[in-house]
Protein backbone atom coordinates (compact mmCIF):
# COMPACT_ATOMS: atom_id res chain seq x y z
CA UNK A 1 0.00 0.00 0.00
CA UNK A 2 1.55 3.30 -0.97
CA UNK A 3 -0.20 6.83 -0.65
CA UNK A 4 -3.66 7.92 0.07
CA UNK A 5 -4.14 9.12 -3.76
CA UNK A 6 -3.00 5.69 -5.16
CA UNK A 7 -5.58 4.16 -3.53
CA UNK A 8 -8.57 3.48 -4.42
CA UNK A 9 -12.07 2.65 -3.30
CA UNK A 10 -12.46 -1.01 -4.58
CA UNK A 11 -8.77 -1.90 -4.46
CA UNK A 12 -8.92 -5.41 -2.61
CA UNK A 13 -5.76 -7.24 -1.35
CA UNK A 14 -5.71 -11.01 -0.49
CA UNK A 15 -3.77 -11.33 3.04
CA UNK A 16 -3.18 -14.72 3.31
CA UNK A 17 -4.56 -17.73 5.50
CA UNK A 18 -3.80 -19.22 8.67
CA UNK A 19 -5.16 -22.30 9.84
CA UNK A 20 -6.17 -22.45 13.81
CA UNK A 21 -4.66 -25.19 15.85
CA UNK A 22 -6.34 -26.49 19.18
CA UNK A 23 -3.37 -25.06 21.06
CA UNK A 24 -3.28 -21.63 20.20
CA UNK A 25 -7.09 -21.20 20.00
CA UNK A 26 -6.60 -22.04 24.04
CA UNK A 27 -3.07 -20.29 24.29
CA UNK A 28 -5.47 -17.19 23.27
CA UNK A 29 -8.66 -17.54 24.77
CA UNK A 30 -6.20 -18.37 28.49
CA UNK A 31 -4.93 -14.77 28.35
CA UNK A 32 -7.66 -12.47 26.75
CA UNK A 33 -11.18 -14.22 26.34
CA UNK A 34 -11.15 -17.55 29.01
CA UNK A 35 -15.36 -18.32 28.14
CA UNK A 36 -15.16 -22.44 28.86
CA UNK A 37 -16.10 -22.87 24.92
CA UNK A 38 -12.92 -21.51 23.92
CA UNK A 39 -10.57 -23.21 26.49
CA UNK A 40 -12.12 -26.54 27.01
CA UNK A 41 -12.84 -29.35 24.99
CA UNK A 42 -15.63 -30.89 27.26
CA UNK A 43 -17.24 -27.74 27.84
CA UNK A 44 -17.28 -26.53 24.69
CA UNK A 45 -18.85 -29.74 23.39
CA UNK A 46 -21.60 -29.55 25.48
CA UNK A 47 -22.22 -25.56 25.01
CA UNK A 48 -24.02 -24.11 21.94
CA UNK A 49 -21.10 -23.78 19.98
CA UNK A 50 -20.63 -27.68 20.16
CA UNK A 51 -16.42 -27.99 19.55
CA UNK A 52 -13.82 -25.70 20.84
CA UNK A 53 -13.72 -22.72 18.72
CA UNK A 54 -11.32 -19.47 18.75
CA UNK A 55 -12.41 -16.47 20.18
CA UNK A 56 -13.86 -13.64 18.39
CA UNK A 57 -10.58 -11.41 19.61
CA UNK A 58 -8.56 -14.08 18.27
CA UNK A 59 -9.72 -14.09 14.45
CA UNK A 60 -9.48 -10.12 14.52
CA UNK A 61 -5.91 -10.23 15.36
CA UNK A 62 -4.73 -12.63 12.93
CA UNK A 63 -6.21 -10.49 10.23
CA UNK A 64 -4.29 -7.69 11.85
CA UNK A 65 -1.01 -9.59 11.88
CA UNK A 66 -2.10 -10.92 8.28
CA UNK A 67 -2.31 -7.13 7.17
CA UNK A 68 1.12 -6.07 8.79
CA UNK A 69 2.89 -8.54 7.06
CA UNK A 70 1.12 -7.92 3.53
CA UNK A 71 1.64 -4.34 4.36
CA UNK A 72 5.47 -5.12 5.19
CA UNK A 73 5.91 -7.25 2.12
CA UNK A 74 4.25 -4.55 -0.38
CA UNK A 75 6.81 -1.92 1.28
CA UNK A 76 9.90 -3.77 0.74
CA UNK A 77 8.65 -4.60 -2.70
CA UNK A 78 8.11 -0.45 -3.13
CA UNK A 79 11.49 0.60 -1.75
CA UNK A 80 12.90 -2.55 -4.10
CA UNK A 81 11.72 -0.65 -6.87
CA UNK A 82 13.04 3.00 -5.30
CA UNK A 83 9.61 4.52 -4.67
CA UNK A 84 8.73 6.05 -1.81
CA UNK A 85 6.01 4.19 0.90
CA UNK A 86 3.62 6.34 2.75
CA UNK A 87 2.62 5.79 6.42
CA UNK A 88 -0.19 4.12 7.23
CA UNK A 89 -1.86 4.36 11.24
CA UNK A 90 -3.31 4.65 13.77
CA UNK A 91 -6.67 3.39 13.26
CA UNK A 92 -9.57 5.39 14.45
CA UNK A 93 -11.69 2.49 15.08
CA UNK A 94 -14.14 -0.34 13.78
CA UNK A 95 -18.01 -1.04 13.10
CA UNK A 96 -20.13 -3.50 11.87
CA UNK A 97 -17.92 -6.05 13.38
CA UNK A 98 -19.47 -9.70 12.68
CA UNK A 99 -18.42 -13.10 13.72
CA UNK A 100 -20.39 -15.23 11.50
CA UNK A 101 -19.79 -18.56 11.61
CA UNK A 102 -17.48 -20.22 14.93
CA UNK A 103 -13.64 -20.98 13.78
CA UNK A 104 -13.59 -24.49 14.97
CA UNK A 105 -9.78 -26.13 15.62
CA UNK A 106 -8.41 -26.99 12.01
CA UNK A 107 -10.33 -24.19 10.00
CA UNK A 108 -8.36 -22.13 7.57
CA UNK A 109 -9.25 -18.81 7.22
CA UNK A 110 -8.58 -16.70 4.43
CA UNK A 111 -8.25 -13.09 5.01
CA UNK A 112 -8.72 -10.31 2.75
CA UNK A 113 -9.47 -6.36 2.63
CA UNK A 114 -11.23 -4.70 0.03
CA UNK A 115 -11.10 -0.45 0.36
CA UNK A 116 -14.70 0.62 1.04
CA UNK A 117 -13.98 4.61 1.28
CA UNK A 118 -11.30 7.74 0.78
CA UNK A 119 -11.99 10.62 2.31
CA UNK A 120 -9.85 13.72 3.50
CA UNK A 121 -9.64 14.51 7.15
CA UNK A 122 -10.40 17.35 8.54
CA UNK A 123 -8.35 17.54 11.21
CA UNK A 124 -5.03 16.41 9.48
CA UNK A 125 -4.64 17.87 6.13
CA UNK A 126 -1.22 16.06 5.62
CA UNK A 127 -3.52 12.76 5.60
CA UNK A 128 -6.67 11.30 4.13
CA UNK A 129 -8.54 8.34 5.84
CA UNK A 130 -9.17 4.82 4.40
CA UNK A 131 -12.10 2.30 5.37
CA UNK A 132 -11.60 -1.31 4.29
CA UNK A 133 -13.86 -4.01 4.53
CA UNK A 134 -12.13 -6.80 6.63
CA UNK A 135 -12.64 -9.98 6.08
CA UNK A 136 -12.42 -14.26 6.88
CA UNK A 137 -13.14 -16.90 5.05
CA UNK A 138 -13.28 -20.85 6.03
CA UNK A 139 -12.16 -23.63 3.74
CA UNK A 140 -15.96 -23.90 3.05
CA UNK A 141 -16.00 -20.64 1.40
CA UNK A 142 -18.35 -19.37 4.35
CA UNK A 143 -17.87 -15.87 5.63
CA UNK A 144 -16.53 -15.96 9.51
CA UNK A 145 -15.58 -12.11 10.07
CA UNK A 146 -16.33 -9.05 8.47
CA UNK A 147 -15.50 -5.52 9.62
CA UNK A 148 -15.17 -2.08 8.88
CA UNK A 149 -12.18 -0.59 9.85
CA UNK A 150 -10.93 3.10 9.43
CA UNK A 151 -7.22 4.36 9.32
CA UNK A 152 -4.88 7.37 8.62
CA UNK A 153 -3.44 7.37 5.05
CA UNK A 154 0.28 9.64 4.55
CA UNK A 155 -0.70 12.01 1.37
CA UNK A 156 1.66 12.37 -1.16
CA UNK A 157 1.11 15.79 -1.64
CA UNK A 158 0.84 18.00 1.53
CA UNK A 159 -0.66 21.13 1.11
CA UNK B 1 -22.14 -11.60 43.12
CA UNK B 2 -24.07 -14.42 42.14
CA UNK B 3 -24.18 -15.78 38.57
CA UNK B 4 -26.08 -13.14 36.38
CA UNK B 5 -28.47 -13.92 33.56
CA UNK B 6 -30.13 -12.18 30.84
CA UNK B 7 -32.95 -10.90 33.41
CA UNK B 8 -30.41 -9.57 35.93
CA UNK B 9 -29.01 -6.82 33.06
CA UNK B 10 -31.66 -3.55 33.62
CA UNK B 11 -30.99 -0.49 30.76
CA UNK B 12 -29.66 2.61 32.37
CA UNK B 13 -27.29 0.56 34.66
CA UNK B 14 -23.91 1.25 35.47
CA UNK B 15 -20.93 -0.45 36.82
CA UNK B 16 -17.62 0.00 37.54
CA UNK B 17 -14.91 -2.68 37.94
CA UNK B 18 -11.77 -3.41 39.22
CA UNK B 19 -8.81 -2.19 37.90
CA UNK B 20 -5.47 -3.61 36.46
CA UNK B 21 -2.17 -2.51 35.73
CA UNK B 22 -0.93 -2.52 31.83
CA UNK B 23 2.47 -3.08 31.69
CA UNK B 24 5.13 -1.83 28.69
CA UNK B 25 6.08 -5.92 28.96
CA UNK B 26 2.52 -6.93 27.72
CA UNK B 27 2.38 -4.54 25.75
CA UNK B 28 5.29 -5.10 22.99
CA UNK B 29 4.58 -8.76 23.78
CA UNK B 30 0.93 -8.50 22.07
CA UNK B 31 2.12 -6.34 19.65
CA UNK B 32 5.34 -8.51 18.76
CA UNK B 33 2.76 -11.29 18.41
CA UNK B 34 -0.10 -9.96 16.30
CA UNK B 35 0.70 -6.16 15.61
CA UNK B 36 4.23 -5.86 14.66
CA UNK B 37 4.21 -2.02 14.06
CA UNK B 38 7.32 0.20 15.39
CA UNK B 39 4.92 3.06 17.26
CA UNK B 40 4.03 -0.64 19.17
CA UNK B 41 7.39 -2.57 19.44
CA UNK B 42 10.29 0.46 19.99
CA UNK B 43 10.04 3.75 22.09
CA UNK B 44 12.43 6.04 19.60
CA UNK B 45 10.75 4.68 16.66
CA UNK B 46 7.20 5.24 18.31
CA UNK B 47 8.28 8.86 18.79
CA UNK B 48 8.24 9.53 14.93
CA UNK B 49 5.07 8.60 14.47
CA UNK B 50 1.69 10.25 14.65
CA UNK B 51 1.19 8.19 18.15
CA UNK B 52 3.44 10.18 19.58
CA UNK B 53 5.55 7.79 21.62
CA UNK B 54 5.44 3.97 22.46
CA UNK B 55 1.22 2.95 22.97
CA UNK B 56 -0.61 -0.76 22.79
CA UNK B 57 -1.80 -1.93 19.81
CA UNK B 58 -5.41 -1.05 19.35
CA UNK B 59 -6.04 -5.23 19.09
CA UNK B 60 -4.42 -5.48 22.12
CA UNK B 61 -6.23 -2.82 24.17
CA UNK B 62 -9.56 -4.34 22.46
CA UNK B 63 -8.00 -8.12 23.93
CA UNK B 64 -7.86 -6.03 27.39
CA UNK B 65 -10.99 -4.78 27.43
CA UNK B 66 -12.76 -8.86 26.49
CA UNK B 67 -10.27 -9.63 29.50
CA UNK B 68 -11.57 -7.05 31.87
CA UNK B 69 -15.30 -8.00 30.81
CA UNK B 70 -14.89 -11.15 30.80
CA UNK B 71 -13.16 -11.38 34.81
CA UNK B 72 -15.88 -8.88 35.80
CA UNK B 73 -18.85 -10.43 35.05
CA UNK B 74 -19.14 -12.66 31.75
CA UNK B 75 -17.48 -16.09 33.08
CA UNK B 76 -19.88 -16.30 36.03
CA UNK B 77 -22.58 -15.46 33.89
CA UNK B 78 -25.02 -17.68 31.52
CA UNK B 79 -23.25 -15.97 28.57
CA UNK B 80 -23.34 -17.20 25.04
CA UNK B 81 -21.30 -14.89 23.51
CA UNK B 82 -21.26 -12.11 21.28
CA UNK B 83 -22.29 -11.76 17.65
CA UNK B 84 -20.31 -9.03 16.61
CA UNK B 85 -19.55 -5.53 17.92
CA UNK B 86 -21.36 -2.41 16.49
CA UNK B 87 -18.54 0.05 17.05
CA UNK B 88 -15.39 0.55 18.59
CA UNK B 89 -13.59 3.94 19.03
CA UNK B 90 -9.71 4.06 19.91
CA UNK B 91 -9.56 7.70 21.44
CA UNK B 92 -6.06 7.94 22.84
CA UNK B 93 -3.26 5.73 22.95
CA UNK B 94 -2.16 3.20 26.17
CA UNK B 95 0.60 4.34 27.28
CA UNK B 96 2.95 1.47 29.12
CA UNK B 97 2.45 1.14 33.18
CA UNK B 98 -1.31 2.68 32.93
CA UNK B 99 -3.77 1.76 35.46
CA UNK B 100 -6.89 1.06 33.88
CA UNK B 101 -10.65 -0.23 34.99
CA UNK B 102 -13.78 -0.95 32.71
CA UNK B 103 -17.01 1.16 33.22
CA UNK B 104 -20.19 -1.24 31.39
CA UNK B 105 -23.36 0.61 30.57
CA UNK B 106 -26.45 -1.28 29.94
CA UNK B 107 -27.62 0.27 26.72
CA UNK B 108 -31.00 -1.97 26.10
CA UNK B 109 -32.26 -5.61 26.37
CA UNK B 110 -34.43 -7.74 24.69
CA UNK B 111 -35.82 -11.54 24.47
CA UNK B 112 -35.18 -13.26 21.58
CA UNK B 113 -38.19 -13.65 18.95
CA UNK B 114 -36.97 -17.21 17.84
CA UNK B 115 -35.20 -18.75 21.12
CA UNK B 116 -36.55 -18.59 24.43
CA UNK B 117 -33.76 -19.61 26.05
CA UNK B 118 -32.30 -16.53 25.20
CA UNK B 119 -32.06 -12.71 25.11
CA UNK B 120 -29.52 -10.00 24.11
CA UNK B 121 -28.24 -7.22 25.90
CA UNK B 122 -26.61 -4.30 24.62
CA UNK B 123 -23.42 -2.88 26.58
CA UNK B 124 -21.34 0.06 26.00
CA UNK B 125 -17.89 -0.72 27.21
CA UNK B 126 -15.29 1.85 28.21
CA UNK B 127 -11.60 0.88 29.09
CA UNK B 128 -10.80 4.48 31.43
CA UNK B 129 -6.94 5.43 32.40
CA UNK B 130 -5.94 6.84 35.55
CA UNK B 131 -6.78 10.61 34.78
CA UNK B 132 -10.47 9.49 34.02
CA UNK B 133 -10.33 9.31 30.11
CA UNK B 134 -11.74 7.07 27.99
CA UNK B 135 -8.81 5.14 26.35
CA UNK B 136 -11.39 2.58 23.99
CA UNK B 137 -14.93 2.28 23.97
CA UNK B 138 -16.80 -0.59 22.22
CA UNK B 139 -20.88 -1.35 21.89
CA UNK B 140 -21.59 -4.92 22.06
CA UNK B 141 -24.11 -7.23 22.37
CA UNK B 142 -23.96 -9.77 23.73
CA UNK B 143 -26.11 -13.48 24.31
CA UNK B 144 -27.24 -14.39 27.48
CA UNK B 145 -29.15 -17.97 28.79
CA UNK B 146 -32.33 -16.88 30.33
CA UNK B 147 -33.24 -17.76 34.24
CA UNK B 148 -36.77 -18.99 33.41
CA UNK B 149 -37.55 -19.50 29.54
CA UNK B 150 -39.75 -17.35 27.90
CA UNK B 151 -42.63 -18.00 26.29
CA UNK B 152 -42.35 -17.97 22.13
Amino acid sequence: MSFFEDIRVGDTYALGRHTFTAAEIKNFATRYDPQAFHVDETAAKNSHFGALCASGWHTAAVWMRSMVAYRRRASEAARGRGEAVGAIGPALGFRDLKWLKPVYVNDAIDYAAEVVEMRASKSRPTLGLMSVRATGTNQNGELVISFVSTTFVERRTKP
Amino acid sequence: MSKRYWEDFKPGAVEIYDSRLVTREEIVAFAAEFDPQPMHLDEAAASTTLLGGLGASGWHMGCLLMRMIADSFILDSSSMGAPGIEELRWLKPLRPDTRVHLRATVLDTRASKSRPEMGLTRFRYEMIDEAGEVVVAMVVPTMFGRREKGVS
